[in-house]
């Protein structure tokens, strides 16, 4: 048995995921705080790869990162290659990925009681302070809410996936582009095997998330 | 001990002209909501920055537009109690108290100082409770346990009261005051209630629109508060054109009357304001007939609605407010009002 696909996307989506966690963080925070047209624009942006299909996604990334474009071929001076490697499954898993977690990240944000910060800030604690002790916090909802969208859409990645780092067995396979490759050289159940793999992946992060949930609204703040 | 606030700040509109010097104790500022009363505050603390002016706290200039000076709130030194409290939801009581002691680097001073104002604030057995498991008073008490130990120059209040019970308030009121006259640091408090700011203030300044006017003492202002909006927020229900007819004299056309002064009447006057409680049926001056309208009843109190006898039948009635054991048993044909309980209203930029 290939345990392959199941490593390769699990590290795909965890790597993915813990970029999109900071970059969505940070976006949501600094756009929350812009003029209202330039915040309007920035989030047009920020939001197209969750409402484009991922092939497009996939094909602009190809247009960057691809062997015969400049930004590809100096990167592989330094032998960094995103088209048809495993981390170029970071890539477009991160992209595909981002617009949930600085989407929800934002309307957790947005109806953050800002008094709570006015009051650090007059008690004389600094803004970071402020920001991981109190507004984290207060917004830990929304945030774990995005984090596990973003988990769960990196780990279910297939299109831009499929475009920009293909299907190499051993190398470049996540489930999903098994599932469609097993699905199309008819192993019906190969491939009904990793369907089972992926939705009990997905069953079980979303029953550690209601726990976590659970678990806060004992504890913790109104 | 003073502060010092010249600032404008204009919010498209809204504009925000703030004049204000504070020499020492409880100064009350009063004004209804929305008038630019939490944004004078918050210029104050450094969390909104105004267009221009100048804000000296002791000497210290915490905000000049011509200098390019503006402190941040961190290092303003000044205490602002929120009008919800905000208290840290997710941090105990103690923990919330130990945020303002973030200045003080002595681990053993610092636990000293929380143990001293937790005991003092009565909220040792509290220490560990959530801000959402308290009371609205125990949260007050937080609060201001938190911005106390950090030890500020100038405390600000902002509607400390409002989100309290009203049985409550009272209450409360009488231990803040305490609390903050032993404490012995400026305090500014902002309210839209008139019992709050006369309860806790030797000093005011009303504020409307935007516009600070009128600073004084609580009591001179509302004995007379000399301007129309004045007389508003002090409370006065009865407010009407008048015009100069004689040194001691007005004449108030709504009403077809002439009323006696206790004071020299200015050129200038443009309205005189008589406050409810001030009619009286056994009064000897100023007697005028009075034509019942309507009643409506309070508790401990009547306020019966009446109009003068030379006054038009849709014309706004005139407010009389009297405690119930007061009352006489019917509706008196008179009445009068002494001259000194006339308050002279003149425009504002002509006092």
């Amino acid at each position: 048995m290939d345990w392959y696909p199941l490593i390769n996307s699990l590290r795909i989506a965890a790597i993915s995921c813990v970029m999109v966690f900071f970059a969505g963080i940070f976006a949501a925070y600094y756009v929350a705080r812009l003029p209202r047209a330039i915040k309007g624009i920035l989030d047009v942006f920020l939001t197209l790869p969750m409402v484009l299909p991922p092939t497009v996604c996939g094909y602009f990334l190809l247009l960057i990162f691809g062997l015969k474009r400049p930004l590809g071929m100096l990167l592989s001076q330094w032998g960094i290659q995103f088209a048809m490697t495993w981390y170029g499954g970071i890539l477009t898993s991160a992209v595909v990925a981002f617009p949930l977690m600085y989407r929800t990240a934002r309307g957790a944000f947005e109806s953050f009681d800002v008094t709570l910060a006015y009051a650090g800030q007059t008690l004389g604690l600094s803004n970071t302070y402020i920001f991981w002790n109190i507004r984290m916090p207060a917004c830990r909802q929304g945030i774990l809410a995005g984090t596990v969208l973003a988990f769960a859409r990196a780990l279910g990645e297939y299109g831009a996936t499929s475009m920009l780092i293909g299907y190499i067995p051993g190398k470049t396979a996540t489930i999903s582009t098994t599932v469609y490759q097993l699905w199309r050289t008819n192993d019906e159940a190969g491939a009904l095997f990793w369907v089972l793999v992926n939705m009990a992946i997905s069953t079980v992060v979303l029953l550690i998330v209601n726990m976590l949930e659970c678990r806060n609204g004992k504890a913790g703040a109104s | 001990m003073s502060l010092s606030v010249h600032i404008k700040k204009d919010f498209g509109g809204f504009l925000l002209s703030v004049d204000l010097e504070h020499e020492s104790g409880i100064m009350g500022l009063l004004g209804a909501s929305g008038c630019g009363k939490s944004l004078t505050l918050k210029s104050i603390a450094g969390i909104v920055t105004p267009d221009e002016g100048r804000i000296v706290l002791n000497g210290r200039v915490l905000f000049d537009s011509e200098q390019h000076m503006n402190l941040s709130p961190q290092v303003r030194n000044v205490g602002y109690l929120f009008q919800n409290y905000a208290l840290f939801p997710n941090m105990t009581v103690e923990k919330n108290i130990l945020c303002g002691l973030n200045r003080e680097k002595d681990r053993n001073i610092r636990r000293e100082k929380l143990e001293n104002v937790l005991e003092m604030m009565e909220l040792t057995s509290l220490r560990r409770s959530l801000p959402h498991q308290l009371s609205g008073g125990q949260q007050q008490r937080a609060a201001l346990a938190r911005i106390l130990v950090s030890g500020p120059e100038l405390l600000l209040l902002d509607e400390p009261f409002s989100a309290l019970d009203s049985y409550l308030r009272d209450s409360l009121q009488i231990q803040v005051k305490e609390l903050l006259e032993n404490y012995g640091k400026d305090v500014l408090l902002v309210s839209h209630s008139r019992d709050e700011i006369y309860h806790l203030c030797s000093r005011m300044a009303l504020i409307d629109s935007g516009k600070v006017f009128g600073t004084g003492g609580t009591k001179e202002i509302f004995a007379d508060p000399g301007t129309r909006a004045g007389a508003v927020l002090t409370g006065c229900k009865n407010i009407v054109r008048a015009r100069k007819s004689g040194e001691y004299e007005v004449e108030v056309p709504e009403w077809g009357i002439c009323l006696k002064t206790g004071k020299p009447v200015g050129d200038h006057v443009c309205a005189i304001g008589i406050r409810a409680h001030y009619f009286n049926s056994r009064a000897r001056e100023n007697v005028f007939p009075v034509v019942y309208a309507d009643r409506m009843e309070e508790p401990f109190e009547t306020t019966i609605l009446f109009r003068y006898a030379g006054q038009e039948k849709d014309s706004t009635p005139v407010w009389w407010r009297i405690p119930k054991d007061r009352m006489p048993d019917k509706m008196p044909e008179q009445l009068g009002i002494a001259p000194q309980n006339v308050l002279l209203l003149y425009p504002e930029d002509n006092r």
